[in-house]
């Protein structure tokens, strides 16, 4: 009773809940996250799929409820620390460092795992030494040969691909992404779609997504969110036979075929 | 190219007091180091000090005391000033770091006034009337520095040696985290890091470079004043940063430079300068975003990428 999670859970909610004001946005979430799948948070707009996910990455503080990480109660801790324990998160709006270079941005990440984050009298030399695993982390992500550019200036797949690139520095046991293809053509949607799935190996991931084509490629299961609570979970055969969901959506799956 | 331009700016710096005023030139130093401080702060980590002020001031009233009180060499009290300064940063960032944009800046303000009616209200300090009489002990115990252009040396290789640490910070592992967090501030936290430890530590460097350039100015006019812990103050350093160019290692020293001669020209219009230097802040805030340096910067890569571009584009019109 005492251990409910196990080893088998990366990540758990335990009725989570996100109070706005005297709204919530979020309520009594309960979710369970398989080690090493793929496990998705869709739902029309507004349903609490970012909020969600911004209580689970801890950028929120629950109100109320628990956040089980590998059967470490994370609740009560930050972003930073969450980083530290093996969880790390992406944004929506591609979250790259723009003044400084794509091997910069990677290796801004390495620091973190491997301190000297602080030496302030140091030369950049000193760090030179991560710049080869930083050169493999992009190679993984197909940006080795954009190394020395600004990364304000790639496309939008390759700044996508870039922040992949970075969260992959930590080496995270999870990672959560949000809404990774949002705004991206066609053209760009397939190869992250591919990238997210090589880089799932040995990994938990938890995807915020409204292009449901990628949801169906790459999740294992699909939790559906609806005014802020759990509609349904299953898989996405499941979830998109579900009348409840098809009236959620009101024709929104069929948009996406 | 970059090399060359370094060698003629210290050549000029060297040769300069036998063409124009010492002081001036002094005064000038001492205002560079303070707007690399704040520059540190602005450009390099996003934070908006308005009260960069306080750390000057406060610097060159303990550096004057120290010299009036006590036996101790001149270096010693302008490294106490600056230390004092860099502990008051560390307070006021652990205080305001958490806030951002103007909530920074006003808690950083209300601390300034503070710290100014403080030193009014001290004994020490001379209140209205200022510290006078601050005398130039010697340089590490032994080196007289009275005479007027062996003192400017002095000042000119102190400026130097806060520009390299400013340098050495912003070109550190450290510093690397610095402009993560300008550039993007959560995803720095989401990578595990603390970002407000890393400001509350610039704070504390920040302050402690603008409190090197307080004591200095103590002992280059043998007296401190209000005046130097005045929002005023605050205030030109974000002029000389913006005229400059921000983020830029030398656009706040020229900025410094053109504020403090234009002050010199415009004194005998007295309130006139004022006048002049919002007008100016206007037109480089509308036209020239980047600051002197920073077009400068902008205008000779243009160029370059011309140049680049030409024989490139050849092949093209042959096909």
């Amino acid at each position: 009773m005492a251990n409910t999670t196990g080893p088998d859970y990366a990540l758990e909610a335990r009725g989570i809940g996100k109070q706005f004001g005297s709204f919530w946005a979020v309520k009594d979430v309960h979710l369970r996250i398989p080690r090493g799948s793929i496990h998705a948070l869709i739902g029309p707009n507004g349903a609490g799929k970012t909020t969600c996910f911004n209580l689970l990455t801890k950028t929120l503080q629950p109100s109320t409820g628990q956040i089980i990480l590998n059967g470490e109660d994370i609740s009560g801790l930050r972003t930073s620390d969450v980083a530290k324990r093996g969880m790390v998160r992406s944004f929506q709006i591609s979250a790259i460092f723009a003044d400084m270079t794509v091997l910069e941005n990677v290796r801004v990440a390495l620091q973190s795992a491997h301190g000297r984050a602080f030496r302030f009298l140091s030369p950049i030399s000193s760090i030179r030494g991560l710049d080869t695993r930083a050169r493999e982390l992009l190679a993984d992500v197909g940006l080795a040969d954009a190394e020395t550019a600004k990364a304000a200036d790639l496309s939008y797949g390759k700044k996508r691909a870039l922040e992949i690139a970075t969260t992959l520095a930590l080496d995270p046991q999870v990672m959560l992404l949000d809404e990774p293809t949002a705004g991206m053509g066609h053209e760009d949607i397939e190869p992250i779609t591919q990238l997210i799935r090589k880089v799932s190996a040995g990994r938990t991931i938890v995807i915020v997504e409204h292009n449901l084509s990628v949801v169906s490629t790459l999740s294992d299961r699909i939790t559906v969110l609806q005014a802020g609570q759990v509609l349904m979970e299953g898989t996405y055969p499941e979830v998109s036979a579900d009348e409840r969901v098809i009236a959620a959506y009101m024709g929104g799956v069929e948009d996406a075929h | 190219m970059r090399i060359a331009l370094i060698l003629l700016g210290v050549a000029a710096a060297l040769i300069a007091p036998f063409f124009v005023y010492p002081v001036l030139l002094m005064t000038i130093l001492c205002f560079v180091v303070f707007a690399t401080s704040f520059n540190l702060l602005l450009g390099y980590v996003g934070l908006l000090c308005f009260g960069q002020a306080m750390f000057l001031g406060l610097s060159a009233y303990v550096t004057g005391h120290i010299l009036k009180t006590t036996d101790l060499s001149l270096e010693i009290a302008i490294l106490a000033g600056a230390l004092v300064s860099a502990v008051l940063g560390a307070f006021v960032g652990f205080v305001a770091v958490r806030r951002s944009g103007i909530q920074f800046a006003m808690i950083t303000f209300a601390f300034a006034q503070f710290v100014y009616f403080l030193l009014l209200r001290s004994e020490f300090t001379g209140g209205e009337n200022g510290m006078q009489g601050i005398p130039r002990s010697e340089l590490f115990g032994i080196f007289d520095v009275s005479d007027t252009l062996t003192f400017y040396y002095v000042i000119l290789g102190m400026t130097a040696l806060a520009i390299l640490l400013a340098y050495r910070v912003i070109h550190s592992p450290y510093g690397e985290i610095l402009k993560a967090i300008r550039d993007n501030e959560p995803r720095v936290e989401s990578l595990g890091f603390k970002p407000e430890r890393f400001k509350i530590l610039a704070m504390s460097i920040s302050a402690g470079i603008a409190g090197f350039a307080g004591g200095m100015k103590a002992a280059v006019y043998g007296f401190a004043t209000l005046t130097d812990v005045s929002w005023t103050v605050s205030g030109e350093v974000i002029l000389m940063t913006l005229l400059g160019g921000l983020g830029t290692l030398t656009g706040p020293m020229v900025g410094a430079g053109i504020v403090i001669v234009m002050n010199d020209e415009l004194a005998q219009f007295g309130e006139w300068a004022l006048i002049a230097q919002g007008i100016i802040l206007i037109l480089v805030i509308l036209f020239f975003r980047r600051g002197v340096v920073g077009e400068a910067g902008a205008f000779f890569r243009r160029r370059q990428a011309r140049a680049k571009d030409a024989p490139a584009g050849k092949p093209r019109e042959a096909e």
